[in-house]
């Protein structure tokens, strides 16, 4: 536990030192700010909490943007430290070889959850400074928001440490997790409502559509937040919702899945491997 | 002398290229190893057998009573290791760099100051980034992480490579006084000349296998090569009257190669008339030399 500790935390003091901490939370702030204030301004002060408009915004933004960090952060971990030689060293050192990647893996976690609720946090507290009156189902909402995030963020992180186990050069690692996110960001929703429009409005079977939605982690991601309360209609994923049986506990459930299982092989793969 | 380290008829193979060939050997608590032999003749892939990062494809390997491939803390933590050419994380200044590796091994970061000093890492270099390091400096602080904790068995992978003669022989003091602990020191070089007198014993590979293991003398010995005698003579005109194939040297000097057998007998035939002598020098064969034809007599074979 000590050695998950101490590798973590070099991790995260190597992230504010060569500025990715600072330059994350700023991109994400900024982003979420502008998003708040520009995006509120269609909808008016009519009817709708503003939170909730902030929540759609935010998690829209999350999808596209979280991974690509994630996986920005994580792709190089193994792969990058093996190619600049400091992986043999740490190898020969009395700590394990999950303890490396795990340690490794927390570090990056905690850069990323940092960034986000400090990110996604500076929208919340502008409006409330700006006089908003915000519910308490709204901050409910919001919170969880800010959980699913930082759960997507370590799913992408996962996939990551995968990728980076797994190939041998690190510029293969980031080409392939270029590949990974265009797939599950862009690709996979595109073939999906191909899918769906080539079915001609003929009924999906609500297990099939179950089992494409909790297949790509970013689709269970906006389903579960999204799928419910004032967020779904204002997104248009009620129609959705409505029509799939998975509730929120099943979502997380899958995004931890998403989280532990890449992570889980690649500690294997990693365990096995010579350095 | 206990052994520290054992390998026992140890091979290396990476798909279907042999790395290290049925390689054994014992090193013992308090010896100075050189371990010699062209870049990729497997000293490398030796070091990593012996650490554990990579199994015997066929033998075993013994580290301080344990097969190292397991990975135990107290084996790892008495063991320090320095790789050839060594790297660390850009972003870290060296103190803190050598905080995360004290922390690793458990070792009490107290003493970092006369770590740094002791391996010549100037005061001023120590809290900034390692991005800014010389390739010598870079190297200095590898040695400070491969010394924490006062390892029991050291191995070095070109440790002198990017030192500056000064801290080359700052070097090696160290080296002295851990053997004086009864450490044991391995060192991995080509450059033979200046292990000369440091190593109690060295260990020639070749393409993987080991073709001499034993101190200076055993090997110089075994390979029975001709010493150097060079003479001055009092007479500039005269040539040397003794028996043995003499040319003479650029300077007006005179040089003979004597097999080890006939090398008194000839200095007391010479001895034996002083006054024709100007100067002697007797030239031992170097490290180099024997390392040449350890290596010629592998491909004669």
């Amino acid at each position: 536990m000590n050695n998950i500790l101490t590798v973590a935390r070099k991790e995260i003091q190597e992230g504010r030192r060569n500025r990715w901490v600072l330059a994350t939370t700023l991109l994400l702030a900024g982003l979420a700010l502008t998003l708040t204030f520009l995006g509120s301004a269609p909808t008016g002060n009519v009817g709708v909490n503003q939170l909730d408009v902030v929540i759609v915004s935010l998690s829209s933004l999350a999808i596209f943007l979280l991974p690509l960090i994630a996986l920005l952060l994580s792709h190089d971990a193994i792969v990058g430290e093996s190619e600049r030689g400091t992986l043999i060293l740490l190898l020969s050192y009395p700590v394990g070889r999950s303890e490396i990647v795990i340690g490794k893996f927390l570090g990056h976690l905690s850069i990323l959850a940092f960034s986000t609720l400090i990110g996604f946090g500076a929208a919340a507290v502008a409006l409330v400074a700006s006089g908003t009156v915000i519910s308490p189902a709204s901050w409910r909402a919001f919170a969880t928001m800010l959980g699913a995030s930082i759960l997507l963020g370590a799913v992408f992180l996962s996939i990551g440490y995968l990728i980076s186990t797994l190939v041998r050069e690190r510029s293969t690692a980031g080409g392939v997790a270029v590949g990974i996110w265009l797939f599950f960001v862009l690709i996979y929703d595109m073939a999906l409502l191909g899918g769906l429009v080539a079915a001609q409005g003929r009924a999906v079977p609500a297990l099939l559509l179950d089992g494409l939605l909790l297949a790509n982690p970013t689709d269970a991601y906006r389903l579960l937040n999204l799928g419910s309360g004032a967020a779904s209609t204002l997104s248009g994923m009620g129609g959705v919702a409505a029509c799939s049986s998975l509730s929120a506990p099943v979502l997380t459930v899958a995004l931890l899945l998403w989280a532990i299982v890449p992570l889980g092989i690649a500690n294997i793969v990693f365990a096995r491997r010579e350095a | 002398m206990t052994a520290s380290v054992i390998t026992a008829n140890v091979s290396k193979q990476y798909g279907g290229v042999s790395a290290v060939k049925d390689v054994s050997f014992e090193l013992n608590a308090g010896e100075t190893i050189a371990l010699v032999g062209h870049n990729g003749a497997g000293k490398t892939t030796l070091i990593k057998l012996m650490l554990g990062l990579i199994r015997p494809t066929s033998g075993s390997v013994t580290m301080l009573g344990g097969d190292p491939a397991r990975g135990d803390f107290h084996v790892r933590q008495s063991v320090g290791y320095l790789p050839e050419s060594v790297s660390f994380h850009m972003a870290l200044t060296g103190r803190e760099t050598l905080a995360f590796y004290a922390r690793l091994k458990r070792v009490e970061f107290s003493n970092a100051e006369l770590l740094f000093k002791r391996v010549g890492l100037a005061a001023e270099a120590v809290d900034r980034p390692v991005r800014t390091y010389s390739k010598g400096m870079r190297q200095r602080l590898g040695l400070a992480q491969a010394l924490l904790g006062t390892p029991r068995v050291l191995l070095l992978d070109e440790p002198t490579s990017g030192l500056d003669p000064a801290l080359r022989h700052n070097f090696y003091d160290l080296i002295s006084e851990l053997r004086a602990d009864g450490a044991t020191v391995l060192l991995s070089s080509h450059a033979l000349t200046e292990l000369e007198n440091r190593a109690d014993r060295v260990i020639i590979i070749d393409r993987g296998v080991k073709i001499a293991d034993g101190t200076l003398d055993e090997l110089r010995h075994i390979a029975s090569l001709p010493t150097r005698v060079i003479i001055r003579l009092s007479d500039m005109e005269a040539s040397p009257q003794w028996s043995g194939e003499w040319c003479r040297q650029a300077g007006g000097a005179w040089e003979v190669s004597v097999d080890a057998a006939d090398k008194i007998d000839l200095l007391k035939r010479m001895t034996s008339e002083p006054s024709l002598l100007e100067s002697l020098t007797l030239a031992e064969p170097t490290l180099d030399e024997l390392y040449a034809h350890f290596l010629g007599r592998q491909a004669a074979q």
